[in-house]
């Protein structure tokens, strides 16, 4: 370099490779870079696993709930078509306190699609059907460059070290790589959170009778269970248990498993069989103290691990994605630097406040609900009552749950980036 | 890099110019005001750029091919912007120290930016020619205002756009950029702005008339104290405010 004078940076350095370098390619990450190709932004997305794992065509358990924006912002990615006709509507949520053996309470939270103008309040996807749209979508955008199989091992500020000592120099780094974020840790982020003894049991059921599209949650002393429609006389099962008796049951055999599911599930669906394989998730929150950094953004569970008790973990991500594609898309139109401190900065302060409401109310739902103390159980029975009553707050419980409240990304609200 | 700036300045200055970059671009620093009002500035100068000479903000580099100069250049706010979307741009500022401060910290930014220690007049004189002028808060405070966008205007290729923003002459403009930003506040030092020197609207659409240019958009730029934030307003010019007009 000529002239030893000059302050270290990173674009003064080396010409970058890149405009955004993404580590993880599970579904956060590509779904930034596809976005941010929308502005004209190129990125790198880096991905630990083989493309084989990726891009599986049997199912294999997993589900996701997705929520109306984030619907509207896979359509704004070009990504709804091709998945369609394999999601399911969820057309009503019924929402319950129960105790095993005795039923559902009697008073239980009922929300119907009908009640907002928007449509139905989210959809159920298999994770093959989503993860196969964004390999496609990430092949035939040239502006996206996708890397299976490729390991990071260093990081500097704006640059990741791969395994094999290759280099990579970017504008702006982001963490797409899960609670337990290396991006996120290299850079020095500390994360605070706590478990909760609990382990949610993840697996899908085929069932007898028809589910009409009706999502259901049952509130139980040892935690939620979520049934939750998939195409076909199919549902998948979000099953939270203390982490003992969840440990016991992710060990039995699928018949055991079962067994233990009936009581809890109930029979309105007739006779249930499992579909595919199990999953067991450890339950807890992690949220990182800073979501940005020199040249650094982190989004999704690197940014905030969420318990997964009413599907929001991806929704949450989503937001993230929207909401970074769109600070970057602004400051790219306005030719500022998109990775200067105060663009990345108008990025954290759109999400903190968000996902700190949505991960401490999530935390005070579950401990509120699964406790088997009497009078925790009629207050809680009272202000269901309460909320089945009132129209209003009903027509915004179903608003939140689809996702369309608060400060909304241009992309979840179905308009160009 | 090649671009290492052309000045004639000893190490020891170099040093204390680069400090001086370091505050200027220090969003949180002295010039925190500037970076909070610079977005919108930049959205507004982008649209009526792209808007005039036909250009789309998505493609790679859109003002490329536009020669831009920017007047009053600073620390360079507006200009690296320019620069960084395509644009051939000169800097110019009448304060001779600001010069080799905007050229280090374009250097480090890895940008192409003229930067000169000059003024609109000696560059019209010289028979210097621009797509687009920026003339950010600067008419305000020079002695001559129909001398200086003359200036301007001769600067401009036929067709050209200049974009020119100043602050309105009413009791709350007093109150808002004299008493608020320079006493309570203390975003800018006190004497920054001359109250009597600001200009209304109308008097600035009549004065960029006869400098032969043809006033073509006007906006307002607001400050929302709750989110604390500007933005553009079509209606309310009562403080800043921000004109473009073209020469035919």
């Amino acid at each position: 370099m000529d002239n030893p004078r000059r302050a270290p940076n990173i674009t003064g350095m080396a010409q970058p490779d890149t405009d955004i370098l993404i580590v993880g390619g599970g579904l956060n990450g590509p779904c930034l870079a596809l976005a941010c190709a929308q502005a004209g932004l190129r990125s790198v997305v880096l991905d630990a696993l083989p493309v084989d794992t990726r891009s599986g065509d049997t199912f294999d358990g997993r589900a996701y709930a997705l929520a109306l924006a984030s619907v509207r912002m896979l359509d704004a990615l070009g990504l709804w078509d091709e998945i369609a006709d394999h999601a399911q509507p969820i057309l009503e949520i019924k929402a319950s306190d129960g105790r095993a053996g005795e039923g559902a309470a009697p008073f239980f939270l009922h929300f119907d699609h009908a009640e907002i103008e928007e449509g139905p309040m989210g959809h159920m996807l298999e994770d093959r059907y989503l993860r196969r749209a964004l390999l496609d979508a990430m092949e035939a955008e040239t502006l996206v460059t996708h890397r299976p199989g490729t390991r990071v091992v260093g990081q500097g500020v704006g640059s990741v070290t791969l395994e094999g000592g290759e280099v990579l120099i970017a504008r702006l780094l982001v963490g797409a790589d899960g609670r337990r974020s290396g991006v996120a840790e290299r850079a020095g982020i500390k994360r605070m959170g706590w478990g909760y003894d609990q382990t949610a049991l993840v697996c899908a059921v085929d069932h007898e009778k028809p589910h009409n599209g009706i999502a259901h949650q049952f509130f139980m002393p040892g935690g939620p269970l979520a049934i939750l429609p998939l195409p076909g006389n199919r549902s998948s099962i979000v099953w939270s248990e203390s982490e003992l008796r969840a440990g016991e049951l992710a060990a039995a055999d699928d018949e055991t498993f079962l067994a233990a599911l009936r009581p809890a599930f109930g029979d309105f669906l007739g006779e249930i069989s499992l579909s595919g394989a199990r999953f067991s998730y450890p339950l807890g929150l992690s949220l990182a103290q800073g979501f940005i950094a020199e040249r650094l953004a982190l989004v999704g569970d690197a940014a905030h691990g969420v318990h997964p008790i009413a599907g929001q973990g991806l929704n949450l991500g989503l937001r993230d994605v929207g909401a970074l594609a769109e600070v970057l898309a602004d400051a790219k139109r306005r030719g500022e630097d998109i990775a200067a401190s105060n663009v990345l900065a108008r990025y954290q302060q759109w999400r903190r406040f968000d996902t700190a409401a949505l991960a401490v109310g999530t935390d005070a739902v579950n401990r509120l609900f699964s406790n088997d103390n009497g009078a925790l159980r009629a207050i809680r029975d009272l202000g269901m009552g309460a909320i089945t009553a009132l129209p209003g707050l009903r027509r915004g419980f179903i608003r939140e749950a689809a996702g369309l409240t608060g400060d909304l990304p241009r992309l979840m609200q179905g308009r160009a980036l | 890099m090649n671009t290492a700036p052309q000045t004639t300045v000893d190490d020891g200055e170099i040093a204390k110019f680069e400090a001086m970059a370091a505050e200027w671009w220090d969003t949180e620093g002295k010039f925190k005001p500037l970076h909070m009002l610079n977005p919108t500035r930049l959205d507004y100068i982008t649209s009526q750029i792209a808007a005039e000479f036909g250009r789309d903000l998505k493609a790679d580099a859109p003002f490329a091919g536009l020669r831009i100069l920017d007047i009053g250049c600073g620390g360079g706010l507006l200009a690296e912007p320019m620069a960084r979307l395509g644009a051939d741009v000169v800097g110019a500022d009448a304060a001779e120290r600001n010069i080799p401060v905007a050229q280090i910290h374009a250097e480090q930014s890895g940008l192409e930016i003229d930067y000169r220690h000059t003024t609109a007049e000696a560059m019209a004189a010289a028979g210097e020619q621009f797509d687009v002028v920026l003339n950010m808060e600067v008419v305000e405070h020079v002695a001559d205002p129909l001398a200086y966008l003359t200036a301007c205007q001769q600067l401009l290729k036929p067709g050209g756009l200049m974009i020119c923003s100043t602050l309105n002459r009413n009791p709350k403009s007093y109150l808002m950029a004299i008493i608020g930003a320079e006493h309570v506040m203390r975003w800018l030092p006190k004497g920054t702005h001359e109250w009597s020197k600001f200009i209304t609207p109308d008097e600035l659409y009549d004065l960029i008339r006869n400098a032969g240019l043809d006033p073509v958009d006007r906006k307002g730029f607001v400050f929302n104290p709750i989110l604390w934030t500007w933005g553009l307003s079509d209606r309310d010019l009562s403080v800043n405010y921000v004109t473009s007009s073209v020469k035919r």
